[in-house]
């Protein structure tokens, strides 16, 4: 009985945290009506958030907060959060990187660009991971890394199954080498959880790209990506200053990566519950007696 | 600084090469006079500033990773292609015998000439040079031989075919699969090492680096430019960026640092061979002694400790 009060208590505490995480840079303020970015149509809060801020003109996604994608896939009252103090730090002693993390903490709520959480889909005890690309652009620093190694080893500990949101823009830069290494240690905590037969659904959003490209985000068993995402290794502007002419449309997005060979399927938001829950009853070895 | 004191190194070594046939004792003295100036300016350049390392680290004479395999391992036999449909010539890679033990041996290749460096991209692979990194690698683990790797490059090929045909995956194929082999893995940092391009050779169980080389999560140039939208921030981005191997000595990030003859590696290869020499021997024979779960235990611990 009193593990039920905690859940429910948990539960309350991810309400609170996904409340107004909408995508925008000051969530608690709220516009009366948003405008899409990118088809520039009006919608009241109510309506962006029943649409999961996908936009019903356009299809645009925009980009949501960790707690609040948790809050959309996982049953409720299972939510459970997995080292939620766990901070970035200033290892390099970087100029103005301490302050921009404190002011970045302040205005986000969050402690870094990561989420992990325990909890259940359609009653399927997982472990999930969400890179949140309003905390410096969800980029991989030694937080992140840290907390992605934890939450797969805790998943490989206990048997459990993986999910990863990807949303990041890569290394992030303030903690140099650091960073580089969390590409290293987060896709050798994958190999081992592959090598014991855990499965790993590596989700991709917009955007991923850079060092979580090149880590553990392209390590998936399952490969899923939300529509029109820009997912690649080096950032646009960076292909068309080398190769020195214009990019073509729709590169390096979510289809593209698709006709390409690495995404299995592009699962548009609304689906996100029940396709993940459709792999795990696949994956189920109870269910099926094995 | 370094820069013209290696300018007049040059220009030194110019007038000992139009001294070199002459046998009159004029001659020879004149030549030990110029060979004394040229000690004496290599020994000034000490206390390197970030960005004078950067510099050496890219200077066009610094020896490649050709040279380092003709001059400590013999019997190289160089294998190509990814078995995928590629053959990247940016990697070059192959099996060789050092000191009567085969091994696997692969590295960044970026070319001496600028017809080289063109066709081998700089040193830049593109996934298929990935690719078949991974696959000398999974060779030699299934023949028991050590692998080492020479690392020296801008980044991986940042360009339109690498992104069609999965840059990423095959970087973070890489890592994942180099974490868990189970032989003895050296790299060595030899010029820069940039980016996911460069640690795509870099999870070993040692990871040395040369006096004067760099190694960091992307150039100094792209740094600047992803932080403060210029490139031409890239001195200020050497001193923030903590890229020299003394730097990531104490971090504790490699493992030893090789140290480089006076003036950087250019100015004396043979030296330098042979203290590369060296410090593999030792580092083999080192983890020569352990088995393949405690190859991979270790490797694993090393990387997992990383902040």
């Amino acid at each position: 009985m009193p593990q039920l009060f905690k859940r429910v208590a948990m539960d309350g505490q991810l309400a609170r945290k996904s409340v107004g995480a909408g995508g925008s840079a000051l969530p608690w303020q709220p516009p009366v009506l948003e405008a899409c970015p990118k088809c520039g149509q009006k919608l009241s809060r109510g309506r962006w958030a029943q649409a999961m801020y996908v936009c019903p003109f356009c299809g645009h996604c925009r980009p949501i907060g960790g707690y609040y994608r948790l809050s959309l896939i996982l049953d409720h009252g299972t939510f459970w959060e997995l080292d939620e103090k766990l901070n970035g730090q200033d290892l390099l002693h970087f100029p103005g990187y301490s302050e921009k993390l404190a002011l970045q903490k302040r205005k986000t709520g969050l402690c870094d660009a990561a989420v992990a959480a325990c909890g259940k889909i359609s009653g399927i005890q997982v472990v999930t991971v969400v890179l949140d690309s309003r905390f410096f652009m969800g980029s991989m620093g030694t937080a992140v890394g840290e907390k992605v190694t934890r939450a797969v080893e805790y998943a490989a500990r206990k048997h459990l199954s993986l999910i990863i949101f990807s949303a990041s823009g890569g290394a992030r830069m303030q903690e140099g080498i650091f960073s580089l290494m969390q590409m290293a240690k987060t896709s050798a905590a994958i190999a081992d959880f592959s090598a014991k037969g855990g499965l790993f659904i590596s989700y991709l959003t917009h955007p991923t790209t850079g060092g979580v490209t090149a880590s553990f985000a392209s390590l998936g068993d399952i490969t899923l990506a939300e529509p029109g995402a820009l997912i690649g290794f080096a950032g646009p502007r960076v292909i068309e200053q080398t190769i020195g002419q214009k990019l073509p449309e729709g590169f390096q997005r979510s289809e593209f990566l698709q006709q390409h060979g690495f995404v299995d399927q592009i699962v548009p938001r609304s689906e996100m519950r029940a396709t993940l829950a459709q792999l795990l009853r696949l994956h189920n070895k109870e269910e099926y007696g094995a | 600084m370094i820069r013209e004191t290696l300018q007049q190194v040059e220009v030194l070594e110019k007038q000992m090469a139009k001294l070199a046939g002459e046998r009159t004792p004029q001659a020879a003295l004149c030549r030990r006079r110029l060979e004394d100036h040229r000690r004496q300016l290599l020994q000034r350049c000490t206390g390197l500033s970030p960005e004078e390392k950067v510099f050496l680290a890219r200077h066009p004479h610094r020896p490649k990773i050709d040279a380092y395999i003709h001059a400590i391992f013999t019997d190289f036999f160089e294998q190509k292609g990814d078995r995928q449909g590629k053959e990247d010539a940016s990697i070059l890679g192959g099996i060789a015998q050092y000191k009567g033990r085969p091994v696997t041996v692969l590295g960044h290749r970026k070319g001496a000439t600028l017809a080289e460096n063109m066709k081998y991209h700089f040193g830049m692979p593109e996934p298929e040079g990935y690719r078949k990194a991974l696959r000398l690698m999974k060779q030699a683990e299934k023949f028991g031989r050590p692998i080492i790797t020479f690392i020296d490059t801008p980044g991986a090929y940042p360009g339109m075919e690498a992104e069609e045909h999965g840059q990423g995956e095959a970087i973070a194929r890489n890592l994942a699969e180099m974490s868990r082999l189970t032989v003895p893995v050296v790299a060595i940092v030899t010029g820069e090492g940039n980016s996911g391009g460069a640690l795509a050779l870099g999870v070993a169980n040692r990871v040395l680096m040369l006096e004067n080389a760099v190694y960091s999560v992307l150039s100094p140039e792209g740094f600047a430019s992803i932080l403060w939208k210029d490139a031409a921030k890239k001195a200020q981005a050497c001193d923030v960026m903590k890229l020299t191997a003394q730097d990531l000595l104490e971090f504790k990030i490699i493992d030893q640092v090789l140290p480089e003859p006076a003036g950087g590696a250019q100015a004396d290869p043979q030296r330098l061979f042979e203290t590369v020499d060296r410090a593999i021997g030792q580092q083999l024979e080192e983890l020569c002694r352990l088995d393949g779960n405690q190859l991979a235990a270790q490797r694993y611990q090393k990387f997992r400790k990383m902040a």
